[in-house]
């Protein structure tokens, strides 16, 4: 086991009683609570992580942070697996398992860093080259290679084992960063009573000012901020939190991640939250990332932001080098050679302005030695760095001259000023703006609820920071509607001091001088972005933001410019010799930093995906051994197999049986509307096809609807209760659209109608009695209806007692038997269907589902969703003769547009194989018998079943000329699979034409 | 994104489901006029600013409401009933 060489043994946020162990790919090291997976690393001395993206370039820790382009990491194992974490994200825990990515067979001997060596292969623009050029076909050939070599982390493949929730919350004013800014806003808009989340998206609060000697000031200024927020009951303060999308309406997107710091969520504890947040008003205090400078090999493990070095030193107590070079262009960075030096370091500070002025001499007083007016051109060493090459440096056009010197180190930290966090200020827009002056972007006007103070609107000094965000906190929250008084916040003199960025002079590039060869220098670390490829794009036309980014796959991935998108913008003015902003400014989308699907997902998966809707009959229907089948959200009785039967005997048997004795069907599921009011008749005139006016109490009706644009929308049947009472029933697919629709109608076209649509689908409870014996069945069973086909005929609807239980008895069929639908209270259901089940035995009752309700329709031509569709007219289903000359309704006149009544437009048929032991399959294309076959074809195979009364497969479909096809032979095909059945066509109405059975 | 409901207060989005452009004039039942069908089915403006559309509260109280929605920042503003006269609305 390795010991952490390079910890010291004071300082930091560290507990140094509590030591971790972890393995960073399989081998064995310790780190202490408080390290992130980084600092333990470093701590260990540990500096090369990953293998780049194309080029498989040795990587290392870059940053402290969210930033962290190369340091990623692949987490855990199995279903716990989680690719592409930042190590500077991943808190530190007992038994932790990292594994390095993209490197092949392991990180020290990576085999396809070759990458690097055929690299002009992988340029800019590749993958356009690639797919759009005259080697198209050939990517079907390498892509798998490809694939393999440029890559970031791999997901799992298992189930993820752990629980991921989803909550709304709500606060009068959500503060977005808990550095001094967010602290300071937070607090008051705490104190004036309002609502306060705070989100911070770190372990710890405090922002940059934990980057400072730990158990100073800025400690002691932390610590008093938050003991009083933690004192306000209004004031919820969110750690690992980090809100990553600012929506409409005051909706943000916060992830916390509960348990991502322990080895496994605790019982009952998500991994991680979602939070949908509707806040009032909003302060962002996201802070600023430092920027870096591009030289030559800058991507060598062992070159690192300033800032980050910093962090490491001051909050883990880590040396990430023991001889450092500093290259910066501002004071502020000089605080980093002060603590490394003072912790025992060597540091030289290249300082690529003139004259570093009073900071400067500063350090040399501390003996560390300054070089200004000179610019680090490269590194050296491989993989880790082990010198640098410096030279005389123009900070104006990024040249160097008069030659190069070397400088032996294990540390090149950089600083080359900050850029503002200005990803989720400006999500909404409007979009960032440059501010000349500073040298950075930062957001535009805020948006109406949200504000913004402190680094992310470029306020770098911490006095600015806190007094912004308190002026922000304060006015949020009364903009919010608090009435509270905020009071006044002091700004202790020990964080008035340095402001490092008014001394910030930007630089872009470092270009060797004559004699030094060119080595790239990467803007986007991660995925492989250099100053070449931006010239590249250049050259080959793509120069505005947009196209350089897809081109070259800056910013792409985790990284997300948020350490190249402003360096490259720099390098494109300057090609084209325009000012940054004239390349366009990057608008920012949602997410800020990775959020997991999980996290979204949240609870909804499995069973908890959709909600489940089960009939009234459910529970019966299980204890019958029914299997049942998904249709839509319902479960519905499928097949009830006796023993040894598998779907296919079943539903032929039940089919069987129906058409002999008498069988009983869940029909719940139908869509039910109750329609009262004294205009409803006048109602269903306008919504249906056929007329309405003339249906007697008692009586059924079937009914056709289209939508305004005279497609076919729904069928059913309607039965008047009385006078002014309908029960409208629908398809189970399209009851939740019609009842939509007739909502629409009612309250938009024609508010003048009296009637009123209710719902009653879940009300209601019903079940089909169909087959010869149903009549005589029903007349055992229900006493005070007289079923005699004189007095309740075919169509009838009758209102009767079942024992106790109330029924409404509908005579119709959709089975072409003779037929009734039983509807009772769904309380009643299951009691309803014992009643119907003992007095079924001396009538050979059977239980049938929907395989066996579809064979049994489909023999008849009825048509149902397969056929109803949502693209089929009246004349498509050969029910043009349904629709009323007399009267308009929904769809009567667009329905007779010529397109929708022509000819060549695939009508209803019925279909039977010319080989009777052929099966005709669902969604077979229907082409010419011996072809050509072409495109579409003739038309298409809707419905398909077995009929047992035939004694063969039997379709349902749409041809080309219907009625005129019926007797001719075409072929049904199924390409994918090269099947090709012969079929004739035949009317729909496959079985009892005539409707013989019907009447019974 | 919320809408505020004259019936049940604030509500989120996902409550609701959208039918589009509510300042296009339905033909009058009687009306056979293909055309007059036809745009009312078919055509709209791509409306950049303020515009009224239908949102149905499906998850809430069913009532059709008419909403102003500025289609450039999503500000919500008035809302009534799609059945109610134009006066009686409910605020932003």
């Amino acid at each position: 086991m390795s010991t952490q060489s390079f910890r010291h043994t004071s300082g930091g946020r560290i507990d140094r009683t509590q030591t971790l162990r972890f393995t960073f790919d399989g081998k064995a090291y310790t780190g202490v609570a408080g390290d992130t997976l980084a600092s333990a690393l470093l701590a260990n001395g540990v500096k090369l992580v990953g293998r780049s993206f194309k080029y498989h370039r040795p990587r290392g820790i870059v940053s402290a942070g969210v930033e962290e382009p190369t340091g990623l990491v692949t987490l855990r194992s199995g279903g716990r697996r989680e690719p592409n974490v930042p190590a500077t994200m991943a808190e530190l825990y007992e038994g932790l398992e990292a594994r390095s990515q993209n490197a092949w067979p392991s990180l020290a001997f990576d085999m396809l860093a070759v990458n690097g060596l055929v690299k002009p292969l992988l340029a800019a623009g590749f993958y356009y080259k690639t797919f759009m050029g005259p080697f198209q076909k050939s990517w079907m050939w390498y892509e798998p290679v490809i694939r393999r070599a440029a890559g970031l982390g791999v997901a799992a493949s298992e189930r993820d084992p752990d629980r991921y929730e989803k909550i709304n919350a709500f606060a009068d004013v959500l503060v977005v960063g808990g550095g001094p800014a967010g602290l300071a806003a937070a607090l008051a808009a705490g104190r004036t009573g309002a609502r306060v989340t705070l989100a911070e998206q770190m372990p710890s609060l405090g922002g940059a000012l934990l980057n400072e000697p730990a158990g100073g000031a800025p400690d002691n200024w932390i610590s008093s901020v938050v003991a009083e927020l933690r004192a306000l009951p209004n004031v919820i303060i969110l750690t690992r939190t980090t809100v990553f999308g600012a929506y409409d309406g005051g909706t943000f997107g916060l992830v916390e991640r509960v348990a991502d710091h322990k080895i496994e969520p605790d019982a009952g504890e998500p991994r991680q939250r979602y939070i949908v947040l509707r806040a009032g008003q909003a302060v962002i205090a996201a802070g600023a990332i430092e920027r870096p400078i591009p030289f030559g090999n800058n991507d060598r493990p062992g070159v690192m932001l300033a800032s980050a070095a910093r962090a490491y030193l001051n909050r883990f107590a880590v040396l990430p080098g023991r001889k450092i070079v500093l290259f910066t262009n501002n004071d502020g960075a000089y605080a980093t050679a002060f603590d490394l030096k003072a912790a025992g370091a060597a540091v030289t500070v290249i300082d690529a302005r003139v004259d570093g002025g009073a900071i400067a001499s500063q350090a040399a007083q501390q003996a560390i030695e300054v070089i200004v007016g000179h610019a680090v051109v490269e590194t050296h060493g491989s993989p880790l760095v082990q010198g640098v090459a410096l030279s005389p440096y123009d900070i104006a056009t990024g040249q160097c001259d008069n030659g190069f010197r070397r400088l032996a180190c294990d540390l090149v930290a950089v600083s080359g000023g900050y850029d503002p966090q200005v990803h989720l200020a400006t999500q909404r827009g409007p979009k960032a703006v440059w501010d000349a002056k500073r040298a950075c972007f930062v957001p535009g006007v805020a948006p109406d609820i949200q504000s913004q103070a402190g680094a992310c609107k470029g306020s770098f000094a911490t006095a600015d920071c806190i007094r912004e965000g308190f002026a922000a906190g304060a006015a949020a929250a009364q903009k919010a509607g608090a009435t509270g008084k905020p009071g006044e916040l002091r700004v202790p003199d020990a964080l008035t001091a340095n402001d490092g960025s008014a001394t910030f002079v930007p630089a872009w590039d470092v270009i060797p001088p004559k004699g030094l060869r060119e080595k790239k220098r990467f803007i986007d670390l991660q995925n492989d972005v250099s100053v070449s490829d931006v010239k590249l794009a250049h050259l080959e036309g793509y120069v505005s933001v947009e196209h350089l980014k897809r081109y070259t796959t800056l910013g792409m991935a985790t990284e997300q410019g948020k350490l190249s998108n402003v360096i490259a913008l720099a390098q494109m003015a300057k090609l084209r010799g325009i000012d940054i902003p004239q390349v366009g400014t990057t608008g920012f989308r949602s997410p800020y930093t990775s959020v997991s699907l999980a996290a979204i997902a949240g609870h909804e998966t499995d069973m908890h995906l959709r909600p489940v809707r089960r009939t009234p009959f459910h529970r019966w229907n299980e204890q019958q051994a029914c299997v049942f089948i998904d249709a839509g959200l319902w479960k519905r009785p499928w097949f009830y197999p006796r023993s040894g039967e598998d779907v296919n005997l079943a539903y032929r048997r039940e089919t069987r049986q129906v058409r002999e004795t008498v069988g009983m069907v869940d029909v719940s599921t139908l869509g039910k509307i109750d329609v009262q009011g004294p205009d409803a008749a006048e109602f269903l005139n306008r919504v249906y096809v056929n007329g309405w006016k003339s249906l007697e109490v008692g009586k059924a009706r079937y009914g056709l609807m289209l939508r305004d644009d005279g497609y076919v929308l729904d069928d059913g049947t309607t039965s008047r209760l009385s006078e002014h009472h309908y029960f409208l029933t629908t398809t189970t697919a399209e009851a939740a659209k019609v009842m939509s629709h007739l909502e629409w109608l009612l309250q938009t076209a024609w508010p003048d109608l009296r009637v009123h649509v209710t719902s009653v689908t879940d009300q209601w409870g019903g079940v089909a009695l169909a087959g010869p014996n149903a009549k005589k069945l029903l007349a055992d069973a229900i006493k005070d209806i007289d079923f005699s086909n004189e007095t309740f005929p075919y169509m009838g609807v009758r209102q009767g007692h079942m024992g106790d239980i109330p029924v409404r008895v509908h005579r119709l069929s959709f089975s072409g038997e003779l037929a009734y639908e039983v509807f009772c209270p769904a309380g009643f259901a299951e009691a309803m269907a014992e009643f119907l089940r003992d007095f079924g035995k001396r009538h050979s009752l059977i239980l049938y589902g929907v395989e066996a309700l579809g064979a049994l329709r489909i023999e008849k031509g009825h048509i149902a969703g397969g056929e109803i569709d949502g693209r089929h007219t009246l004349e498509d289903l050969r029910m043009e003769k349904m629709a009323s000359k007399a009267k308009p309704y929904v769809g009567s006149v667009l329905r007779i547009r010529p397109e929708m009544t022509s000819d060549d437009r695939p009508r209803l048929v019925g279909l039977k194989p010319v080989d009777k032991a052929a099966r005709i399959k669902p969604g077979m294309i229907l082409q010419p018998h011996n072809g050509p076959y072409k495109g579409h074809g003739l038309g298409h195979v809707s419905s398909t079943t077995y009929s047992p009364a035939l004694g063969h497969s039997i379709a349902l479909g749409f041809v080309i000329g219907g009625a005129s096809m019926e007797g001719r032979i075409i072929d049904a095909v199924y390409p994918l699979k090269g099947d090709i059945v012969m079929v004739e066509v035949v009317p729909p109405h496959m079985f009892d034409p005539e409707g013989d059975r019907l009447h019974g | 994104m919320r809408i505020n409901c004259p019936h049940c207060g604030p509500r989120d989005s996902a409550e609701y489901t959208y039918y589009g452009d509510a300042s296009r004039v339905r033909p009058s039942l009687t009306d056979t006029g293909v055309e007059h069908w036809h745009a009312y089915v078919h055509e709209r403006n791509n409306v950049k600013g303020p515009m009224q559309e239908f949102w149905h509260h499906l998850h809430g109280c069913r009532q059709w409401l008419v909403v102003t929605r500025n289609t450039a920042t999503h500000e919500i503003g008035a809302v009534r009933f799609a059945k109610s006269p134009v006066s009686d609305t409910a605020g932003a």
